[in-house]
């Protein structure tokens, strides 16, 4: 075509014009720390498994979570899930339950024999871990995944420390704890059970370095006045009972002494053996209990009872005797002199576990506190080589925390092993609520767990959370928000009024385009989930 | 209904695209090879709305056509910062005669077209506000009359940018404009004024009419694409912030968009021969005054003293808008 | 083939020879018989693969034409007085994007006060819109030129006005030659635009252009204008050569040979002239005429070339540029340039008054006798506008002039005072 001069032009010559050069910021691309992932005590990548779930690519999606925590069946069931707490959507309708997905995709793990990557290759180093719990068995994993020769002792008759001794079944079914386990062995980590170190220092001997996770199996004991007949027992006896000895006597009156997990724990184990009651006596209120809400809540299903503002003070033939409390101004209980008596065939004592730490008494200069053994930031002792992590050093004692703690120790023992210090990479900005344009997300109600009908649960110990199926752990991943990571939901892409923004395609995200970007930041107010940040222009 | 919203998918169809959708569920935008009929380099301000909607409802018009589209554009911002010689942003075949006359240039676009036996080939006209329900308006009211085979693109930011922001038909009460000033005793453009040109459309019985909203792209490009699948006079109005006009945030052009809809000001509906065939239901409605306090043109209402009564005026008309266009769910 | 016809119908039938594809139309007198014709040709099939548009306004039917016109089609309209106004943005836009519009211009009055009957008022106000602009003598001038226009506007991508003036040739019955189809077939091959909208060549037409380029968009439109003048003469050839008959080119001379007196006229107006000067030179008068086809582009060379040698020239003009004199005038003064010839104005047939060969004739032997003055007026009553302004010097509030005008010369309103 002969164009007419100037009033006819040639299409898309305006790409000529650099209207990059107006702006006086620019957006830039950021991955955001997710509020679930910077919450959970194993270090999970939560978003990033999540995001391959959402797809429906559950190995994939597998693939990402063990790759920092080998134990996503047994998560998906005991964590407390602290990544729900902080979850963004919770601020929205109600917290993705991470849990939940999680544990699906252990599940289907399980059921169709899937296997973490290949350990890297040999000319690695040996490591004793000293205990099986999830923390030991989180730093064997690592340090196995890693290419060390690892071997686990433990005086136990089998693997999982407290998940096996602690967890009761209705929780966790040993099927789920034994297959998450066995597939730690078939890396080559080697197992050394029933075997008891009594001296860390002469037990080093052919390893480069030991990991210690003895756990804290040792009850926490009160003085409670008692006459003959009484029939005192504590938590963790019971629980490791409940799973290698034979099964405790209770008779049809239990009470519970104690207000965290493990008197919950209890006292539903007594119902299922038989118990017509299972009281909880507490000092404080139900408000100041530790024991985690939603067990709270299942036990209150269940018919537990509980007993407010009162300790034990004595206990006989009849039954147990307590007393009364108030709290002060300060929120601490104090006595009342007003005593109750009440019938009680049985007393079970849940006040807390301590580690037994014979087994250092020849470590020279080893810090002790509380009876836990203090660690650097590396989970390192005071003594070179030896590390420890889980409930024997200062920690919620969650097994959440417990494989966070295998994890890091792992990471540090490679680097030490190497003459190296582990330097974890720089955390990023965390997504908050603030940063997200909600409007974009779906409106979709938590998916319910099928809770196995309550009057099952009194007689049996069948697993009293359900799982997901297939299709609505899609939907639950679905209701993730992606906080702070791209997603490619298009938005910058599309919303764009200088097409500034380039596709590069699925799975590769975007770039922009800063010869035409004008810098008017719709990208980034769009952006559903906070990952781009607008930044002065410096020229 | 236009657009059957799908759920459950982390963003459903809210954001422009979702790669947990099946590719044909996306817009048109999400697309790595959508058209860009007005490419980058342009000159409109930054965060501009209209040169998104039109964009937005081209691309889509070209889908909708496999490219076969020619568009008619009257004077305004779009054709000034689209086209200052030597350089044109437009890559599909555009052409601007004056500032009333797209639609009657569209309409002769469209005869051509006919007489030469292209008529795969289609015709958009577009205009701003000030074009379209003022200077323009006999001219589109005569294509629509003759039904002529043409889909009139309005692009609404309600006054006249281009000219540094004066009063249009279009500009709604209360609003500051250039020749509405926030002076005396009514600040602010008049109540009780200004034409609504969706409903005109309506009243020739053309095929079909429908309202949009850059910030609900899915439903413009469904509304685009149900007019390309009609011959005969069609009619869209789109809403498109303008952050110079409005005084508002650049990077707020969709939220002021989304809100100007989801208080019931800028209602979304599309009708057929006359008849209103479907209207989108509030997704969170909003206070009018959510809407009004992001635009500096309306900052009068508010400060130290806000005025109450204007405020409750302006939320009467969008909540008169909800119960007319039935914008909540039964 | 030899018709009786309307002069409106001739023009629509040599129209709908020259196939246009996409017809407006908007009624007003006095061209609305063109566009009524041509509705019913296109309804009847006589014009087939036409698109005939009924628009709300003059305004709306050249934008029309624009639209199809880039779009690629062959192009008609027509309009007249207050509708040409009404136009006007669009006449200058046809122009400005080079769109080969032929449009008819039934010559009329413009108002206040409002005037059905012809003058030139129409086209002068838009004779520097960058159309070019063609004046027909007779209806069969009229027919041909509209022939001649269509090669003439898609040779140079130009729009073309053909004025015909009102009632006096639009509505006049006339014996008229129409051509046959094929000849003009063959005279006016199809049309080959140089720009058109088309989605396999994408552009954009009518860009914002700024200072940088504006001034050399506008020469460029000036050199169409310069080219039309070598085009008007060798189409007029050409047309000669296969219709037998001459129509068009620049300007017509009118037994110039020895002419001490030249009247130079555009349009019908000729026609008398030619018969008053006949008369003359059979007295024994030196005079002769000058008939001006091109208006724009204004043809000087040609236009001195034939009055050099006159000694006096008379211009006869159916405009007034008020406050001036007449627009023809300028560009024969023009062309006059460095002669030291006088063009002596003289405003005639202003909203349809009769020129009389009575009247013209006095005129001529006025020239001749060298009384005119520079700028005349043919048969003006001096007495009603003396009255009028005697009135307006009298009292303030003197009333409307035309309503006033009307009184004082005793007719229609004026019974009921």
């Amino acid at each position: 075509m002969k164009k007419p001069f100037a009033i006819t032009l040639d299409p898309g010559s305006s790409l000529a014009n650099h209207t990059g050069s107006w702006r006086t910021e620019r957006p830039v691309y950021v991955d955001r720390l997710p509020p679930c992932n910077h919450a959970c005590p194993a270090g999970e990548d939560i978003q990033g498994w999540l995001y391959h779930a959402e797809g429906g690519d559950y190995r994939r999606a597998w693939e990402a979570l063990v790759k920092h925590n080998p134990f996503p069946a047994i998560m998906g069931r005991v964590c407390y899930h602290p990544c729900e707490d902080a979850c963004n959507r919770g601020k929205l309708d109600e917290a993705v339950g991470i849990h939940a997905v999680e544990r699906f995709l252990g599940d289907l793990a399980i059921r169709r024999g899937w296997l973490p990557g290949k350990p890297a290759g040999p000319g690695a180093k040996r490591v004793l871990v000293v205990g099986s719990g999830p923390s030991g068995l989180s730093c064997a994993y690592h340090l196995r995944l890693m290419g060390h020769g690892v071997v686990i002792v433990d005086s136990a008759k089998a693997a999982g420390g407290m998940m096996r001794y602690g967890i009761p079944k209705y929780r966790l079914p040993r099927d789920v704890l034994d297959a998450e386990i066995s597939r730690i062995e078939s890396m080559g980590v080697e197992f050394r059970l029933n075997s008891r170190i009594d001296d860390i220092m002469a037990a080093m001997a052919g390893f480069d370095a030991a990991f210690l996770a003895v756990g804290a199996h040792l009850a926490r004991r009160t003085d409670i006045p008692a006459g003959d007949a009484s029939r005192i027992l504590d938590a963790v006896c019971l629980l490791h009972d409940m799973e290698d000895g034979p099964p405790p006597m209770l008779g049809r009156r239990v009470v519970v002494y104690g207000g965290g997990n493990t008197a919950l724990d209890v006292a539903r184990t007594a119902k299922r053996l038989g118990a017509l009651e299972s009281l909880i006596v507490y000092r404080r209120t139900k408000e100041q209990m530790p024991a985690h809400e939603s067990e709270l809540n299942e036990a209150l299903q269940e018919g537990i009872l509980f007993k407010w503002l009162s300790t034990v003070k004595a206990m006989d033939e009849g039954g147990v005797t307590v007393e009364k409390m108030v709290l002060d101004e300060t929120g601490f209980p104090q006595p009342t002199g007003e005593f109750e008596k009440m019938e009680a065939d049985s007393l079970v004592l849940a006040l807390g576990q301590e580690s037994e730490l014979g087994l250092l008494k020849n470590v020279p200069d080893l810090e002790i506190e509380n009876g836990t053994v203090k660690v650097n930031s590396s989970m390192m002792t005071s003594h070179p080589g030896i590390f420890a992590g889980g409930d024997m050093v200062p920690s919620d004692r969650t097994v959440t925390s417990a494989v966070g703690h295998g994890k890091k120790a792992a990471k540090n023992i490679d680097a030490w092993l190497r003459n190296e210090t582990y330097i974890a990479p720089e955390k990023h900005e965390i997504a908050g609520f603030d940063k997200m344009n909600t409007w974009y997300y779906s409106d979709a109600p938590r998916t319910v767990q099928p809770e196995l009908d309550i009057a099952r649960r009194g007689s049996t110990f069948d697993e009293v959370v359900g799982g997901l199926t297939g299709k609505n752990a899609l939907f639950e991943a679905r209701r993730c928000l992606s906080c702070g990571n791209c997603f490619e939901c298009d938005n910058c892409f599309g919303v764009c009024p200088d097409n500034a923004v380039i596709k590069l395609g699925p799975g590769l995200r975007f770039a922009f385009d800063y010869d035409y970007c004008k810098g008017c930041g719709l990208c980034a107010a769009e952006c559903p989930c906070g990952a781009i940040k607008m930044v002065p222009e410096s020229i | 209904m236009p657009l059957q919203p799908i759920k459950f998918y982390q963003t459903g169809t809210f954001t422009v695209g979702n790669r947990l959708l099946d590719e044909s569920q996306r817009t048109v935008q999400a697309n790595m090879r959508r058209t860009n009929s007005l490419n980058s380099g342009h000159r409109a301000c930054q965060g501009c709305g209209e040169a998104l909607g039109a964009r937005y409802a081209l691309d889509a018009a070209m889908q909708a056509t496999k490219n076969r589209l020619i568009a008619a554009n009257a004077t305004g911002c779009l054709e000034v910062f689209s086209t200052p010689y030597p350089e044109t942003s437009w890559q599909i075949p555009w052409m601007h005669s004056l500032f009333g006359n797209a639609a009657s240039v569209a309409t002769g676009i469209a005869a051509a077209l006919k007489v030469k036996g292209k008529q795969d080939v289609r015709v958009i006209a577009q205009g701003g506000d000030g074009g379209t329900t003022d200077i323009g308006f006999a001219c589109l009211s005569g294509m629509f009359e003759r039904n002529d085979d043409v889909l009139y693109i309005c692009y609404d930011n309600e006054a006249y940018m281009n000219t540094g922001v004066q009063r249009s038909s279009a500009t709604p009460p209360a609003a500051r404009t250039a020749t509405t000033p926030a002076a005396g005793a009514h600040p602010g453009n008049s109540f009780g004024t200004g034409k609504n040109v969706p409903l005109i459309a309506m009243a020739h019985r053309i095929p079909f009419v429908a309202t949009a909203s850059v910030a609900n792209l899915h439903d413009l490009e469904a509304k685009v694409n149900k007019a390309m699948t009609i011959h005969g006079a069609r009619y869209i109005h789109i809403h498109v912030p303008c952050p110079l006009g409005w005084g508002s945030h650049p990077s707020d052009t969709l939220k002021v968009a989304r809100l100007a809809v989801e208080s019931g000001l800028f209602p979304l509906f599309e009708a057929e021969h006359g008849e209103i065939t479907a209207s989108l239901r509030l997704r969170k409605k909003a206070p009018v005054e959510a809407y009004l306090k992001l635009q500096r043109r309306f900052s009068h209402l508010f400060g130290e003293k806000p005025d109450r009564d204007t405020i409750a005026m302006i939320q009467a008309i969008a909540d008169r808008n909800i119960e007319k266009f039935g914008l909540e769910s039964p | 083939m030899l018709q009786q016809l309307e002069g409106s119908r001739a023009i629509a039938q040599g129209i709908a020879l020259c196939k246009p594809e996409v017809v407006c139309a908007y009624p007003i007198t006095p061209q609305t018989h063109i566009v009524e014709a041509l509705a019913e040709m296109v309804r009847t099939g006589e014009l087939a693969n036409c698109e005939f548009i009924n628009v709300e306004s003059e305004f709306a039917a050249l934008s029309v034409a624009i639209g199809a016109s880039a779009a690629g089609a062959r192009s008609y309209t027509a309009t007249a007085s207050q509708g040409l106004l009404y136009m006007c943005e669009a006449v200058y836009n046809a122009a400005g994007l080079g769109l080969p519009i032929v449009m008819t211009i039934g010559n009329r009055a413009i108002g206040a006060p409002i005037n059905i009957w012809n003058d030139h008022s129409d086209s002068m106000a838009m004779r520097d819109a960058g159309w070019i602009q063609l004046y027909a003598e007779t209806n069969q001038e009229a027919l041909d030129l509209h022939i001649q226009a269509f090669k003439l506007a898609e040779a140079l991508s130009c729009p073309v006005m053909v004025c015909v003036d009102g009632f006096i040739l639009t509505h006049a019955y006339e014996r008229i030659e129409i051509p046959e189809a094929h000849d003009v077939d063959a005279f006016l091959p199809p049309y080959d635009p140089v720009q058109v909208l088309d989605c396999n060549d994408p552009v954009s037409i009518g860009a914002m252009v700024g200072p940088e380029a504006f001034a050399e968009v506008k020469y460029l439109q000036h050199r169409k204008q310069l080219a039309a003048l070598e085009l008007i003469p060798e189409i007029a050839s050409e047309f000669s050569a296969r219709f037998k008959r001459d129509s068009g080119g620049l300007v017509k001379p009118y037994r110039l040979e020895g002419a001490e007196t030249i009247v130079v006229a555009l349009g019908s107006m000729n026609g008398t002239i030619k018969d008053v000067i006949d008369e003359m030179r059979n007295e024994g008068h030196a005079i002769g005429s000058l008939a001006i086809v091109s208006f724009r582009p204004f043809p000087l060379q040609a236009v001195r070339a034939a009055l050099v040698d006159a000694k006096r020239i008379v211009i006869l003009e159916k405009s007034l540029s008020v406050g001036l004199g007449g627009p023809l005038s300028d560009g024969v003064r023009k062309s006059l340039s460095g002669t030291g010839l006088h063009g002596h104005t003289v405003i005639a047939g202003l909203g349809g008054r009769a020129i009389t060969r009575k009247s013209l004739k006095a005129l001529f032997v006025k020239a001749e006798m060298d009384e005119l003055e520079l700028l005349d007026f043919l048969d003006l009553d001096r007495d009603i506008v003396n009255v009028q302004l005697e009135r307006e010097k009298e009292t303030r509030r003197s009333g409307p002039v035309a309503e006033n005008v009307l009184k004082s010369i005793g007719t229609v309103a004026s019974r009921i005072a």
